[in-house]
């Protein structure tokens, strides 16, 4: 499958006067069948993108394609081909959950032919099965979420246009619904996905930083992780305090940064990472510290987005 | 088609799913035309009247029986001076005062003119002191031609006397001067009014609220379905809405339709659509349902029935005032509805005054409603 998705030079400014870019010349192109995250921090411009792309808002400059067509000039052709889940809840609490995806099909003109057998589909695979006849507004937070997958997906799109679909669900319902998401990549269908969540970021096929409407890197998770000027040591000893002081003192760690009692260190990964450790294992014991772990650690796509943050900090 | 018969069918489910509400579409107009039918219809009661009768002859006491005969006011306080007059007056105990001065009797006998004060409350309604006055007036030019006909005829210059002119009043249309047969059609046109802007209004704005109008756009559906599927609906609703108001002001009120039904019920529905049109023209420039009803309170729904002539006349209305009363299809509907049922006029007698302009408007208004509603946030 060729390019599904490609924009040129985006751009969006809400109100006309002054007001910072939402998206600053963002272009993008994404490859059809992949599971395709945009990565990046609350206000990032992600909900924008994904707006434009789904021709619900326009674009103050630049251009978008989706599925061939401008989304400017043939939003209802492209409306035609792709489900789109907006990142709140949309679809219509006083009608059931078979009512829902009963007016999403028809609406979408899907036929009546093949309607009864795609419903239960539907249901079957986001798991509603039993829940058909209930009011979408009595719904968990994930069933919510299920739900307005199943109608986004009712009429077979080709592409799916999903905001942060796993925002405010618990972790067991957030892992069924990327289960889900797996599968309907595995039927063929491209999968546009946006995630605050790093640990969804990794599950991606291919990811796109976002930060302040610019793309700061894309790749695949483990070319990102690659791309990183720097290894990961993980470190956990105690006196605690000590333990930080003698990290601050170490030569040659950039950064380091608190998870949990242990401590994640960022040192340069040009060949100088053995010595570094050897050095902060000498102080330790030097110090007479209880040291539990202390061992080189892949970086997570959590490091990446931290160190892309931090430098575009330094570069504003 | 089928896309709008899908939508139409999703907004009759949200109807049905929500019994509060739809007994509230269907019970409240009902409800308020019998508490404003009785209310507002109410008849004009006799006027409470004090005397200070420093005469008290024959004559002074014919003069107040002149007042109370015909019903029209209440000799309900006799009173000894003038201070006492308009203190009753001051206390809202009556409305208006007369002071039969001591030498009244003497001045008919003599022939010199007797000035009599009448207190007539000014601070209520100026229509109803309008009407006191002219009555008073009429009463008090009886009495002074009654007792300048016995005159004329003690002296003998005549034996009976005739008024050279008298007008003889037919009143069309409602004899009684029943003032339910000129309120009840009046209040159907401002509760039919009410319900279409506040039905079409909150309907859409709610689907952009709820942030479902987000999901309807990414579907193929036309911005004329989407709009048309929502109307209908509310159409159906409010046409039941105008036989249920028909059929209570006959039972109620006794206030049938005098002219064509058919007609009615045809320029009803005009009327409908355009409501339900600037409801939706409403919505399109709200953000929210607060902003909504903001607007259709304070541009529509008061102006609507202040101005449309429902309690007060046009006519004298300035320039300004006149014309945006105009621009509200209810004023036009309003004429209609009275013109119908209370005259039985044909609509084509009304074709210039109200019925073109009332199909103009809602045209309008539903066309406006089109053009500016678009499917993107």
């Amino acid at each position: 499958m060729g390019i599904v998705i490609s924009t040129e030079h985006l751009s969006k400014q809400f109100s006309k006067r002054n007001a910072p870019l939402v998206l600053d010349d963002l272009s993008l192109s994404i490859p059809g069948g992949i599971l395709y995250g945009l990565v990046g921090p609350d206000g990032a411009g992600k909900t924008t993108t994904l707006r434009i792309l789904s021709s619900v808002m326009l674009p103050t400059g630049g251009t978008a394609t989706v599925m061939g067509y401008d989304t400017r000039k043939n939003p209802d052709l492209i409306h035609k081909q792709i489900g789109y889940m907006p990142q709140n809840f949309s679809l219509y609490p006083d009608l059931s959950v078979g009512e829902n995806l009963n007016f999403f099909a028809d609406i979408q003109q899907l036929p009546s032919s093949r309607k009864p057998a795609r419903i239960s589909e539907m249901l079957r695979f986001t798991r509603l099965e039993e829940f058909k006849s209930r009011r979408a507004g009595t719904l968990s937070g994930g069933m919510k979420k299920k739900l307005a997958l199943a109608c986004a997906l009712v009429h077979e799109p080709q592409l799916l246009i999903l905001d942060e679909p796993s925002t405010g669900v618990d972790p067991v319902s957030r892992r069924e619904f990327w289960v889900i998401l797996a599968e309907v990549v595995q039927h063929g269908v491209t999968v546009v996905v946006s995630t605050p969540y790093m640990d969804e970021a990794e599950r991606c096929h291919q990811v796109s930083f976002l930060s302040h409407g610019k793309i700061m890197a894309t790749g695949t998770p483990n070319e990102l992780i690659s791309a990183l000027p720097f290894n990961i040591l993980e470190l956990k000893a105690s006196p605690r305090k000590k333990m930080r002081q003698i990290v601050g003192e170490t030569q040659g760690i950039l950064e380091w940064r608190p998870v949990g009692d242990t401590l994640r260190l960022a040192v340069p990964n040009n060949g100088a990472t053995e010595q570094t450790m050897v050095s902060l294992q000498q102080r330790l014991d030097q110090e007479k510290m209880r040291v539990s772990l202390l061992r080189k650690s892949r970086p997570s796509m959590e490091d990446v987005f931290v160190h892309l943050v931090n430098t575009q900090r330094g570069q504003v | 088609m089928n896309r709008l018969w899908t939508i139409m069918r999703k907004e009759i489910f949200h109807i049905w799913r929500d019994p509060r509400t739809l007994a509230m579409i269907v019970v409240l107009p009902a409800l308020l035309l019998l508490l404003l039918g009785f209310g507002i219809s109410f008849e004009q009661q006799s006027v409470k009247m004090a005397v200070a009768d420093f005469s008290k002859t024959d004559a002074s006491r014919r003069l107040i029986e002149k007042f109370t005969a015909s019903n029209d006011f209440i000799y309900q306080y006799d009173v000894l001076d003038e201070e006492a007059l308009i203190d009753l007056i001051n206390q809202d105990l009556v409305d208006v005062g007369i002071l039969i001065p001591e030498n009244y009797d003497r001045d008919l006998l003599s022939g010199t003119q007797a000035n009599i004060p009448i207190y007539i409350d000014g601070s209520m309604q100026p229509t109803d002191a309008l009407t006191i006055q002219l009555k008073l007036n009429s009463i008090t030019s009886i009495v002074a031609q009654d007792i300048l006909i016995q005159k004329v005829q003690k002296s003998g210059l005549a034996t009976s006397i005739e008024m050279p002119v008298s007008g003889i009043l037919r009143t069309l249309y409602n004899p009684n001067g029943d003032s339910k047969l000129y309120m009840i059609p009046g209040l159907i046109a401002i509760l039919l009014q009410i319900q279409t802007l506040i039905l079409s209004a909150l309907a859409i704005v709610r689907e952009r609220e709820q942030g479902t109008m987000e999901q309807l756009i990414v579907t193929p559906v036309r911005s004329w379905e989407l709009m048309l599927g929502k109307i209908l609906p509310y159409l159906i609703v409010c046409i039941f809405n105008l036989f249920a108001l028909l059929w209570l002001s006959q039972l109620f009120f006794g206030v049938t339709v005098a002219g064509n039904l058919g007609v009615l019920i045809g320029l009803s529905i005009f009327f409908m659509l355009g409501s339900l049109g600037m409801g939706v023209l409403i919505s399109t420039i709200s953000q929210s349902q607060m902003q909504a009803m903001y607007i259709l309170m304070f541009v529509v729904l008061v102006p609507a029935i202040i101005l449309s002539g429902l309690m007060f006349s046009r006519e004298n209305m300035p320039p300004f005032t006149y014309w945006f009363s105009e621009l509200l299809p209810v004023t036009q509907y309003l004429e209609i509805t009275r013109g119908i049922m209370v005259r039985g006029v044909e609509a084509s007698s009304l074709f210039l005054s109200s019925t073109l302009p009332l199909i103009v408007l809602s045209i309008g208004y539903f066309v406006a409603s089109f053009l500016v509603f678009r499917k993107r946030i």
